[in-house]
């Protein structure tokens, strides 16, 4: 640990340069006028099937799920494997809401979500609602990725700690701003085909070559204790583990499309039909998340946790070491620094597409919306690129400044946040029936229970709802939609009557969802 | 639903997006699969059912995707 790994980290290193290239390179890829906010921000809206695949795949399986959810399933043993379920229920709606609304938005140039509530429900305050929460749930995402990356420089034997243990973090992250802002979207989406496949190649290599290293998948699973292996039994008067495990299946399900770069990534697309057909292709990512999942418990099995040269590791990055110990542990170097190298620009993808998605927020729903009201093409994207180093560096310094547990918290209350903005922005796509004040309402509600909620279990993310003696923990985001929703239910006709039957103007009208 | 819908529209709706229901129904209820028996090449059932899930799941979206697409 304490040694550097030169093999693994010479090869990280002519990876992460390559990349480098390609991401400034990709600025003259299907060449567009960067001073247009849909050119740099969303790539022209041109992608076909297989880019949008490899884009939205490295969109949303994050370094940071790469690393997080191993790491519960090391930690915690079954219940991690929520994270299949979760990506099997993403495709449904996927295939049914977002051609829907790329639709209406390539219709109007909506850039954001944001941009068609504003549009739909015609209630700027309401917009701006959806704008703030989709920042605020973004920055520590951001900030979540540098984790990925951080564990994977140290796992190199690169010094991470003090002020030059931060150095190549803090050089990562000046690639990523540089390109970003130069290349905009066509830089992560053009990187997302490297990463991906170096995430296959590593995914697929450990599962078929740690089982074999460990006499057999019936041997690996002998070794972890009964306790992780499946989801604990519920007591009688509780539904326990299983209400838990689904519940965040569904929960995190609805909040994944509602995060401003899940958005980004589906707009980019260049039709309807391409993101139907990515519904069917992009389980690939899911089973290969799965296999991931496998690996925390292959960790558990190769005993990696009490081996002593991975001490020092487990105690600066916690559970988070698990995966990069296993490598570490099975893998020939030359092969550990193309897995590393998978995870760290796995980190600079999404990263590099939430400070897109974050940026267009602000310029769109903040700038244009409250403060220059025309601005010209390149004024608006001369400020989404402004606001994407911003983003960015906020990011980092959060991330070196402030404890990392912090972040993870941040995260967490964020996807408790962002599900609030569904009934806009989901059900809008399908109905203008609530009120716009009613979905205001029904939002701060949400948010503020939902905080309550966390604060209450210790910001957790679950929470147990008690009926006459009986517990139904939960996630906490799937119980607080539930409560937003039926207050924005209840309070339309009233807020509606009480208008005296005036409704806003709807920008869009039904042909604008469909081909 | 769409109050603002112009004559014409078709409904949007599929028998097809019943395949979906299927889809969700066979990984939402955790009881069901929570158990190491039968197990695949020694991986326990919740795990290789789940897995297996995700290519169903992908099919029973590619049927839709074929039957739908216009």
């Amino acid at each position: 640990m304490t040694e550097i790994n030169w093999t693994a980290l010479i090869i990280f290193v002519v990876l992460f340069a390559f990349i480098t290239w390609l991401g400034f390179a990709a600025a003259r890829w299907r060449k567009g006028d960067l001073d247009q906010l849909h050119e740099w921000g969303l790539g022209g809206r041109r992608f076909g099937t297989v880019i949008t695949w490899f884009l939205i795949g490295g969109d949303l399986y994050t370094a940071y799920t790469f690393i997080a959810v191993p790491a519960l399933a090391f930690g915690a043993g079954a219940v991690a494997f929520f994270a299949v379920p979760y990506t099997i229920l993403i495709y449904p709606i996927l295939f049914l809401v977002f051609p829907r609304l790329w639709h209406v938005c390539r219709k109007h140039n909506y850039i954001t979500p944001a941009d068609f509530v504003r549009g739909r429900f015609g209630n700027r305050w309401l917009a701006l609602a959806v704008t703030i929460t989709g920042i605020v749930a973004t920055m520590p995402y951001i900030a979540l990725q540098l984790v990925g990356l951080q564990v994977v420089i140290g796992a190199l034997g690169v010094p991470s700690t003090g002020y030059a243990g931060d150095l190549p973090l803090i050089i990562a992250f000046i690639v990523l701003a540089a390109f970003t802002y130069s290349s905009g979207l066509r830089a992560p989406a053009s990187i997302a085909v490297v990463k991906d496949l170096l995430i296959y190649i590593t995914a697929f290599a450990a599962v078929i070559v740690v089982p074999i290293q460990m006499g057999g998948f019936g041997k690996i699973f002998a070794a972890v204790p009964a306790q992780k292996l499946l989801l604990a039994v519920p007591g009688a008067s509780t539904t326990g583990a299983y209400s838990t495990y689904a519940t965040l299946a569904i929960g995190s399900a609805l909040a994944l499309f509602l995060y401003p770069h899940s958005i980004t990534g589906i707009l980019s697309a260049s039709s309807g039909h391409t993101i139907r057909r990515n519904a069917a292709l992009l389980p690939g990512y899911s089973f290969m998340l799965g296999l991931l999942a496998l690996l925390g418990l292959f960790a558990i099995a190769a005993g990696v946790g009490t081996a002593p040269e991975y001490a020092a590791g487990f105690k600066q990055f916690g559970n988070s070491f698990a995966v990069p110990a296993l490598m570490l542990h099975s893998f020939p170097s030359w092969f550990v620094g193309i897995a590393f190298a998978a995870v760290g620009i796995g980190a600079l993808v999404p990263a590099a597409i939430m400070s897109i998605g974050a940026a267009n927020l602000y310029t769109r729903n903040i700038y244009r919306e409250f403060i220059n009201k025309s601005p010209t093409d390149k004024q608006e994207a001369r400020m989404a690129k402004l606001v994407s180093l911003i983003v960015k560096f906020g990011a980092l310094a959060f991330i070196i400044f402030a404890p990392t547990q912090y972040a993870i918290q941040l995260q967490l209350l964020g996807g408790i946040w962002i599900i609030q903005t569904l009934p806009s922005v989901l059900l809008g796509v399908y109905t203008r029936w609530f009120n716009d004040w009613a979905l205001l309402v029904g939002w701060a509600v949400g948010i503020s229970l939902g905080t309550a909620m966390a604060m209450a279990s210790n910001l957790g993310s679950t929470y147990v709802l008690s009926f006459a003696g009986y517990a139904l923990p939960g996630y906490t985001a799937f119980y607080t939609v539930i409560a937003n929703l039926a207050i924005t239910a209840v309070l339309t006709p009233v807020f509606n009557a009480m208008l005296g039957g005036k409704v806003r103007i709807d920008a869009t009208v039904a042909a604008d969802y469909r081909p | 639903m769409d109050q603002h819908s112009g004559g014409e529209r078709r409904s949007g709706w599929s028998w097809w997006y019943l395949l979906f229901v299927i889809e969700v129904a066979g990984i939402i209820w955790p009881p069901f699969y929570n158990k190491v028996e039968p197990s695949w090449i020694g991986i326990p059932f919740f795990y290789w059912y789940q897995l297996a899930w995700v290519i169903v799941g992908a099919v029973l979206t590619a049927i839709v995707y074929l039957a739908t697409d216009d």
